[in-house]
């Protein structure tokens, strides 16, 4: 066998293009004749657009077109969502202004300074009504969400939770909420947008799921899907936010077909806040119970997140609390409240990272009511197979996480009073928690191709949202295809290749991997077979199963000394090439496991007892995910992911004035990610784990996994560290003075 | 009002070659990179300064080319992420980057290795808090940063090995 390139820490493939600045993202791509657009947005958070004056804005001179309202073309499924991923978008269909910052003018002009200046000069006249974005003056009129198909569903109850909360020896009521956050990867929503004639439409967009986006374009514009063809060669990090078709791309659309030009959207980074989605805010109620040693009798998580007037989006916080311990008597729901505001998305680890939040902390909250120690109470209630499923797990790995995780981290020196352990001045304290995350797969497909000159190309449609996908499918095709990674060139983020999923819900590996993998091993199986049964050559005559590949060789098992390599064996038979599509489903063995990856987070604080600052000084996280394909990328998966719930434990939060609905935290002064100094010194243990029955490849994905389970177990360190509980994100200075 | 399209003439040097180019009064020597010169190595994060995303060094400063009006480099050597790599050899810091994984999906990446290329400038032997302090003004979503403060010191590492390497040899 060729030595496997899979788990090797490869650098990433496309390593040079982006340390040179030549990574080419969507809004760079060269377009002859583009015109750039600039959107308008609406300063008030609900109401009517009572005028709208365009004209000092069309007399600047470069611009081609100021669309409103009043002329924008219609664009009738705007308002129709099909796939989990679309939205309602707000494509100037009306005069209705629905949250702070929608669309409501697009100009297009011949340069951007042009473009911007001119969208300065669009004055908006509103019949403002009243707008709520606290969640407390609605929760009245919550209500459950619709159950989606294929998705869990909105409540679940098992076993008999009052009767067992009537005897539990210890409980803990509590109510836990989250913030609104905003994804903010680094590189703003940018499309490109090309209509050739009426019917034919290129979008260069910056996306998660290239064939999603379409998929609803084409719906939306009435377009054959053939026809509407999406490249995403790049992206600058999405977590979430850029896997669903915003306004944006339709009104570039839109502009591109009025004025005939390709037409260049980037939206500004005060714009991210206003229509391509965000984490929305929670309020969760938990009730934990055990009994005298811990063990687990109820568990109660009762979630209601934030949604737009016009749409539903829940976030799943309750899921995990389902699945994660072995108790017997479990009760969750999830309930909507509609607020004037966007609507929210998917958000690094949606349900799980806000969920584990609450659940996490409640354990550890019931462990001081049990004076247990926070890593026996999980070990004590450690579930060997799904318990809400009712299946086995396809692998778990778990118990390892725990006590690697905590060897590593020195959890046996803490002292079990809080406000007990001190460096200097500062308080020190230890917190702990579980991660989580179901390992996915979809449908997928990928195509392998051996050319004459004996080297790859591999295509699946898919996108690399920096996560790696280049990298990775590049090692699994060389290893399925017998070659070295050199000669194998790994394309995607084209909707003229292979139709793959969207990159969310920690499923690429897993879908697109597959396919990769299997289109690869039949292009090799092709080959084996042309060498033994085609035209001559040194291994006719054997069976397949006494051929290996090595390096893009064909060679005896019996007597290595008998080879063929690629090129000789195309050459031969006459061809110029050999490929395979494969169009990969889910796995069968899937259907009778729970598939999820597993971790455990072992976090250290220092805080400053005066000033309530709080430094996350260590951080042990161990995770068992399957194969680590490339241990490179993926332990930036992890650090990336871990430092997104140190965000979310202490600094992200967009504030909404309350009297307005607005957002007044519009930029990355006022909303605050972690940077440089916030980051603590990281320690990531990849436990090994073989699962034969998740997918093809055996990996679980890492890309969400990171985040969960890092909120609580910070916020469990700084009750350690000063015997306060903060049950509400993030911890800020004055929630501990 | 100023005529927003009356174009002025703006000469100055990028990555060491003088050019001409006629920009709009206000226009942001960001745009002038990216648009007119389709120099699109630097990004633009924020357009106000925080992200550091559009760095670029004037003059052997380091700055972020959103905040700086193009007419204001007139006559300025610019050296942007194109210029960084000697042909097709890259410098430690690139180099760094690539192997020990800073960069992720890229965008924060060209003001990164130019916030680290003009610190080990100034300061070769940068201790761990200096890489953090140098490199404060560049913010990064996907990498948790710890895998970019590595890279730089390594880089720092294979300069200073290649100098006590080159000192032994004379
Ligand atoms: S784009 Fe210039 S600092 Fe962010
Ligand atoms: S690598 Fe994506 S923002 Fe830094």
């Amino acid at each position: 066998m060729t030595a496997s390139s899979v788990g090797k820490p490869l650098d990433r493939v496309d390593g040079r293009l982006k340390v040179t600045g030549t990574a080419t993202f969507s809004a760079e791509v060269a377009v002859a004749n583009v015109a750039h657009a600039v959107i308008v947005g609406a300063t008030i958070s609900k109401g009517k657009i009572t005028a709208l004056d365009v004209g000092e804005a069309q007399r600047v001179p470069g611009v081609v077109a100021v669309l409103t309202h009043l002329n924008a073309a219609k664009v009738p499924g705007a308002d129709k969502p099909t796939e989990m991923t679309d939205k309602v978008v707000q494509v100037l269909q009306n005069d209705a202004v629905l949250y702070d910052g929608q669309p409501i003018a697009l100009v297009v002009a011949d340069t951007l300074e042009h473009a911007s200046h001119a969208a300065s000069l669009v004055k908006a006249t509103y019949a403002a009504e009243a707008a709520i974005c606290e969640m407390d003056k609605e929760i009245g009129a919550g209500f459950a969400p619709k159950a989606a198909p294929g998705r869990p569903p909105p409540d679940s109850n098992r076993g008999d939770i009052d009767a067992a909360l009537a005897t539990a020896f210890a409980r803990v009521d509590a109510t836990y909420t989250t913030p609104c956050e905003n994804h903010n990867p680094l590189e703003m929503h940018a499309t490109i947008a090309v209509f050739q004639g009426e019917d034919h439409l290129t979008l260069y967009d910056a996306t998660q799921g290239i064939f999603g986006l379409r998929k609803r374009i084409s719906k939306a514009f009435d377009l054959k899907p053939e026809n509407v063809r999406v490249i995403s060669h790049f992206v600058g990090g999405g977590f979430g936010s850029k896997g669903s078709a915003w306004s944006h791309v339709f009104l570039a659309a839109m502009a591109s077909r009025a004025t005939g030009r390709a037409v260049k959207l980037s939206i500004t980074r005060q714009q991210m806040f206003a229509f391509v989605g965000y984490r929305p805010q929670t309020i969760q109620q938990v009730t934990a119970a055990a009994s005298k040693d811990g063990t687990l009798v109820a568990l109660r998580h009762e979630v209601t997140s934030a949604t737009s007037r016009f749409d539903t989006f829940a976030e799943p916080s309750a899921n995990v609390t389902r699945m994660l311990y072995a108790c017997p008597n479990v009760k969750t729901s999830h309930r909507l409240v509609r607020l004037d505001v966007a609507t929210p998305t998917f958000t690094r680890a949606p349900g799980e990272a806000s969920g584990s939040f609450a659940l996490e902390s409640a354990l550890d909250e019931l462990s001081y009511s049990l004076k247990m120690d926070p890593l026996a109470l999980r070990l004590k209630n450690y579930a060997e197979t799904d318990p809400d499923e009712k299946k086995p797990f396809s692998s778990k790995t778990l118990r390892d996480c725990y006590t690697q995780g905590a060897a590593k981290f020195g959890w046996s020196k803490r002292k079990p009073e809080p406000r007990s352990m001190r460096d200097g001045n500062w308080l020190v304290g230890f917190g702990m928690a579980t991660a989580t995350y179901p390992s996915r797969q979809s449908a997928a497909s990928a195509l392998a191709r051996v050319k004459k000159d004996g080297s790859a190309q591999v295509l699946a449609g898919s996108q690399d949202i920096g996560t790696g996908t280049y990298t990775i499918m590049t090692q699994i095709a060389a290893d399925a295809l017998g070659m070295s990674v050199e000669r194998v060139h790994f394309d995607l983020g084209d909707t003229t290749f292979p139709e793959t999923p969207v990159s969310g819900g920690s499923q690429t590996a897993s879908s697109v991997g597959s396919a990769v993998k299997r289109a690869g091993m039949a292009v090799r199986t092709k080959l084996i077979d042309l060498a033994v049964k085609g035209k001559g050559g040194p291994l006719n005559g054997m069976s397949a199963e006494q051929v290996d590949a090595e390096a893009g060789v064909l060679v005896s098992k019996q007597d290595r000394t008998k080879s063929d390599s690629y090129e000789a064996v195309l050459a031969r038979n006459g061809l110029d090439q050999i490929e395979e599509k494969i169009d990969e489903k889910e796995k069968a063995e899937r259907k009778d496991h729970s598939t999820h990856a597993f971790g455990a987070h072992f976090i250290e604080v220092k805080v400053d007892p005066d000033f309530g600052e709080v430094r996350v000084s260590r951080v042990v996280s161990a995770f068992a995910a399957g194969k680590i394909l490339n241990r490179k990328t993926a332990r930036s998966q992890f650090i990336g992911g871990i430092v997104w719930g140190l965000g979310l434990a202490l600094h992200e939060h967009t504030e909404r004035d309350p009297r307005t609905s607005r957002v007044v935290t519009k930029d990355l002064a006022d909303y605050h990610v972690p940077v440089h100094a916030d980051v603590p010194d990281m320690d990531i243990v990849m436990v090994d784990e073989v699962d034969p029955y998740v997918n093809e490849i055996g990996a679980k994905g890492v890309g969400e996994i990171g985040i969960v389970g890092v909120g609580a177990a910070i916020a469990n360190a700084v009750y350690h560290a000063t015997g306060k509980r903060v049950r509400s994100l993030p911890i800020t200075l004055d929630k501990l003075l | 009002m100023v005529d927003a399209s009356l174009k002025r003439p703006l000469s100055f040097d990028v990555n060491g070659k003088t050019v001409n180019v006629d920009v709009a009064p206000m226009a942001r020597l960001l745009d002038v990179l990216r648009e007119d010169l389709h120099l699109t190595g630097a990004k633009e994060g924020c357009g106000e300064g925080e992200c550091g995303a559009c760095a670029v060094i004037v003059d052997d400063k380091l700055v972020n080319s959103c905040l700086i009006p193009a007419l204001q480099a007139r006559g300025a050597s610019v050296r942007t992420i194109e210029g960084v790599a000697k042909g097709d050899v890259l410098h430690d810091v690139q180099k760094a980057f690539l192997t020990w994984g800073g960069a992720q999906c890229g965008i924060c990446t060209p003001g990164m290795v130019l916030a680290a290329v003009s610190l080990l400038e100034k300061n070769p032997k940068p201790t761990e808090q200096d890489v953090r302090v140098a490199l404060a003004g560049n913010l990064c979503r996907c990498t948790g940063y710890m895998k970019i403060f590595e890279s730089v010191l390594k880089a720092c590492e294979t300069a200073m090995a290649r100098e006590s390497a080159s000192e032994a040899a004379r």
